[in-house]
């Protein structure tokens, strides 16, 4: 099970790296860096996983036998504060990205050569 | 060809850097040290049911404050980036009349979206969610009222009364954690109450609602700006 997502997590890292690097249009690449973050947060997330258990919320779980019974939370209070800053950077890519296309009116990477040597 | 060769190179490179952490995965079969902890004592010294928001809003609550920082910061920046000049705006730019679904679905939709954010951050101290996912939810709001109303404009006064009010007092309470507790952030200004009650936790479901309020004006800013950039001259 704890194979599955952290293989999933890793390929997906891979995808979004690809997709960075390899495409062309600006919003493609900004997807390509989510993609990438999600793939970060899953593979944190299978890393704090403990065979077998249930999620880090005692409602049913007794909480004297908590130790027993749960997964680790550290990773998952961690990738809770890696989506929001994930959220943050893509909407700052997102209006860069708006500004770059209202200056050129193209959203293709070539396009951007002021600064190339 | 060789732009090709490269980004194989560097995907053979971060394949490189990360084999080591996929091969020495194994699994667990227990806690770590840390977590076991929190486990054992999280219960009885913070009281939420929920362990994650204990962490996030107690154990880890400094960290949270930066965050809620930097989720301020990009809403500032986006605002200073997408400025328009007063001459620059169109007068009377012309907007597509939205469908009669979208227009109604969204005055019936709208409030019920709201009042399910409000519920995920009051009970992120019992359920899954918490400050950060309903500020989101009630956000999502905003944009299907944009969506519906392109002209809808955002209040800048309301927007900016409620994140400067969540904010100060989110350290308002933190200092309080100092004064009548054990240190910055502390929960045990209030009485810890019934474990997995809404009233339990100690002053955890007031954070988080302070947090869900700052983060739902925050991304509710950021909506607007962009919306309003829309009204720029080409």
């Amino acid at each position: 099970m704890e194979y599955i997502a952290i293989s999933t997590g890793f390929a997906l890292m891979l995808l979004g790296l690809w997709g960075i690097l390899s495409q062309k249009n600006l919003i493609k690449i900004v997807l390509g860096f989510t993609i990438f973050d999600t793939g970060i947060n899953i593979v944190m997330v299978s890393i704090g996983y403990v065979r077998g258990k249930a999620a880090p919320i005692l409602d049913v779980i007794n909480p004297s036998e908590a130790v027993n019974e749960i997964v680790d939370p550290i990773p998952q209070a961690l990738v809770l504060t890696a989506i929001v800053i994930g959220l943050g950077v893509s909407a700052l890519m997102l209006v860069y990205v708006l500004k770059l296309h209202r200056e050129k009116n193209s959203l293709d990477i070539n396009s951007f050569k002021d600064l190339k040597w | 060809m060789i732009k090709k060769l490269i980004i194989i190179g560097i995907m053979a490179g971060v394949v490189l850097i990360f084999f080591d952490l996929f091969n020495a995965f194994t699994g667990n079969e227990v806690l770590s040290k840390t977590a076991d902890y929190y486990a054992r004592n999280g219960a009885k010294e913070v009281g939420a049911s929920n362990l994650v928001t204990s962490i996030v809003v107690t154990y880890r609550g400094f960290d949270t404050l930066g965050e809620v920082t930097i989720l301020f910061l990009t809403a500032a920046i986006i605002s200073f980036v997408l400025k328009i000049r007063e001459e620059d705006i169109i007068p009377n730019r012309q907007v597509r009349i939205t469908s009669e679904i979208l227009d109604s679905a969204a005055q019936v939709i709208v409030p019920v979206i709201f009042m399910v954010g409000i519920y995920i951050f009051v009970n992120g101290h019992l359920t899954p969610g918490g400050g950060f996912p309903g500020g989101a939810v009630i956000a999502s709001g905003v944009l299907l009222m944009i969506m519906a109303n392109p002209k809808f404009g955002i209040s800048h006064t309301v927007i900016s009364w409620v994140e400067s009010i969540s904010g100060v007092a989110f350290v308002i309470l933190g200092v309080l954690g100092i004064l009548f507790a054990g240190g910055f952030l502390d929960n045990r200004v209030l009485g810890l109450g019934d474990f997995g009650k809404l009233f339990s936790a100690g002053i955890i479901p007031i954070i988080y609602s302070f947090i869900g309020l700052k983060v739902g004006a925050e991304l509710s800013n950021i909506l607007g700006t962009i919306s309003h950039a829309q009204n720029e001259k080409n």
